[in-house]
């Protein structure tokens, strides 16, 4: 059979003549076309709506946006944010630490920690921690909930729940890095804190850095789920704000662009991190 | 002449491969050792054992009359805590196959970065003598690139710096060229030869047989986890008393 297909198939075309003299004319794409302005069409009939629409009422949005009361909550919800950031990756550094080690005992001890606390939901470890009370009603003489505070059950609550996914975010990074690099620094006689700081950990932060910057605006926008123990954070002010003058909409119109400028703002932050740990990976060849 | 490296019936497993079975070897002060053998032969692992990279199942190698990785009492052999193991390490050179330079840091900051975290020396004076290796292994404009930007051979010579920066009392070089476009390899071979000329004590794994036969006081011919015949190149190489050594040599030759 291939031999006769083959004897069917046209002699190759040979190269015109004169190829040099030829214009190469590159394909028409109408669907491209088509389909861009559909998107716009559609993005300015959005658009449109949302700033007719008087149910926003921008004028309110405006006067909201920089009250005192908005300011305090933002200010409750990036201090939280960075306080849970900071002491979840530490806490995380140290479950990861364990993982690695050869140690089977810390490593069971981090893997259950990673299982536990990835498998309760955080709304769900919130509402425990604030009614731990109604387990240990003393913790060393003093009452438990003169103890926790529903900002302190906030901290906690939420540093626990980061630090299991901060885990597993820094033992990555760590295994991708090269095992040859830690060779090489033991044979050249670095100490293992060294070998950690100077060796592992920049070259691990390559790859801890994108979801870790992933995890911050989760956590920004995270430590809105705060309002449910009534702590007075940018979701919570407004909330407060609504539930007097029933203008729902602006209010949480407010706390949606404050959450979007941070977001922002962390992305261009996220940026140059990124680039400061990229130096020496680009080759010249 | 003294015995910089004596290294006395070595063994080595990884679980039931059995690596090193049993290695003697004597390498004196100032000549270079080189060893040769196909692959799986346990050669890389013997070198990884000088420095305790690997740690010896049995036996006990000494360089420069220390115990490597043990310390002694009676007839006992205790593992050193990893900070003496540590400073040992800072008078051995490794340069590995595959160069691993750090990629975060600059070539001048590959050099000083054991000179001064591991020996404590003061960071100019460091630079300086950095410099004055960079120079040594031709690469003198090149100390603040990043590894990356070079070609292999260049990572290498900055590796062959690196290892020097320790003032090491002896050189181990695992496959140095191994992991090179063939026309880079001269360029290693060309400081390896003029380290070897200046009268460095070195053991050198390697695959070139011709440059084995240029810089080598004594030749190692490994197979199966042994030593199977040692001596002079013109000796290994050119009359080899054993037939698995010439078995190997007429594949590679």
């Amino acid at each position: 059979m291939s031999s006769d297909t083959l004897a069917k198939v046209p002699a190759a075309p040979r190269v015109p003549e004169r190829a040099d003299a030829l214009t190469i004319v590159p394909q028409r794409r109408p669907g491209q076309w088509t389909a861009a302005v559909v998107v716009l069409v559609l993005l300015g009939l959005a658009v449109n709506s949302v700033l007719r629409n008087q149910a926003f009422q921008w004028n309110v949005v405006a006067d909201y946006f920089t009250s005192d009361s908005v300011l305090r909550g933002l200010w409750l919800t990036l201090w939280l944010t960075a306080v849970v950031m900071v002491l979840g990756f530490a806490l995380g550094t140290l479950l990861a630490a364990f993982r690695l080690s050869a140690n089977p005992v810390l490593k069971a001890v981090s893997w259950g920690y990673v299982w536990l606390f990835r498998s309760i939901p955080v709304l769900v470890q919130l509402l425990l921690w604030f009614n731990i009370g109604a387990l240990y009603p003393q913790i060393l003489g003093v009452k438990t909930v003169n103890l926790l505070s529903p900002v302190a059950v906030a901290v906690v609550g939420l540093t626990l729940h980061e630090a299991a996914y901060a885990a597993e975010v820094v033992r990555g990074g760590m295994l991708s890095v090269d095992r040859g690099q830690i060779e090489a620094a033991q044979a050249l006689g670095l100490s293992r804190l060294r070998r950690l700081r100077r060796i592992v950990l920049p070259q691990a932060m390559r790859s801890i850095v994108p979801p870790a910057g992933n995890m911050l605006i989760g956590t920004l926008k995270g430590t809105s789920i705060v309002s449910v123990i009534a702590v007075n954070d940018l979701l919570f002010s407004a909330q407060l704000i609504y539930h007097r003058t029933y203008q729902v909409i602006p209010l949480l119109m407010v706390a949606t662009l404050w959450y979007t400028v941070v977001t922002s703002v962390l992305g261009v932050g996220q940026y140059y991190v990124e680039k400061h740990y990229a130096r020496g990976t680009e080759s010249a060849r | 002449m003294s015995v910089m490296v004596d290294i006395r019936s070595v063994h080595k497993s990884f679980g039931s491969l059995d690596v090193l079975k049993g290695i003697d070897l004597e390498v004196r002060t100032g000549e270079v050792t080189v060893v040769l053998g196909p692959s799986g032969s346990g050669k890389s692992t013997l070198l990884r054992t000088i420095n305790h990279l690997e740690k010896v199942d049995h036996g006990a190698i000494s360089v420069d009359g220390a115990l490597i990785g043990y310390r002694r009492s009676g007839d006992k052999l205790y593992e050193l805590p990893e900070r003496e193991v540590l400073k040992q390490r800072t008078r051995i050179g490794f340069v590995f196959q595959n160069f691993h330079l750090f990629p975060h840091l600059t070539v001048l900051e590959n050099v000083i970065e054991a000179p001064v975290a591991a020996l404590k020396r003061p960071r100019n004076e460091a630079v300086d003598s950095a410099r004055r290796l960079l120079e040594r292994v031709g690469l003198a404009d090149k100390a603040d690139t990043y590894p990356r930007q070079l070609s292999g051979g260049q990572q290498q010579r900055v590796a062959i710096a690196r290892a020097l920066a320790l003032e090491p009392k002896l050189l181990l070089f695992d496959e140095p060229t191994s992991a090179l476009d063939p026309e880079l390899v001269g360029e290693v071979l060309d400081v390896i030869r003029d380290l070897a000329g200046q009268g460095t004590t070195m053991i050198v794994v390697t695959h070139e047989i011709a440059f084995a036969r240029e810089i080598a006081d004594t030749v190692v011919f490994m197979a199966d986890g042994r030593i199977v015949e040692q001596g002079p190149p013109g000796e290994v190489l050119d009359a080899p008393r054993e037939d698995r050594t010439r078995a190997f040599l007429s594949k590679v030759l």
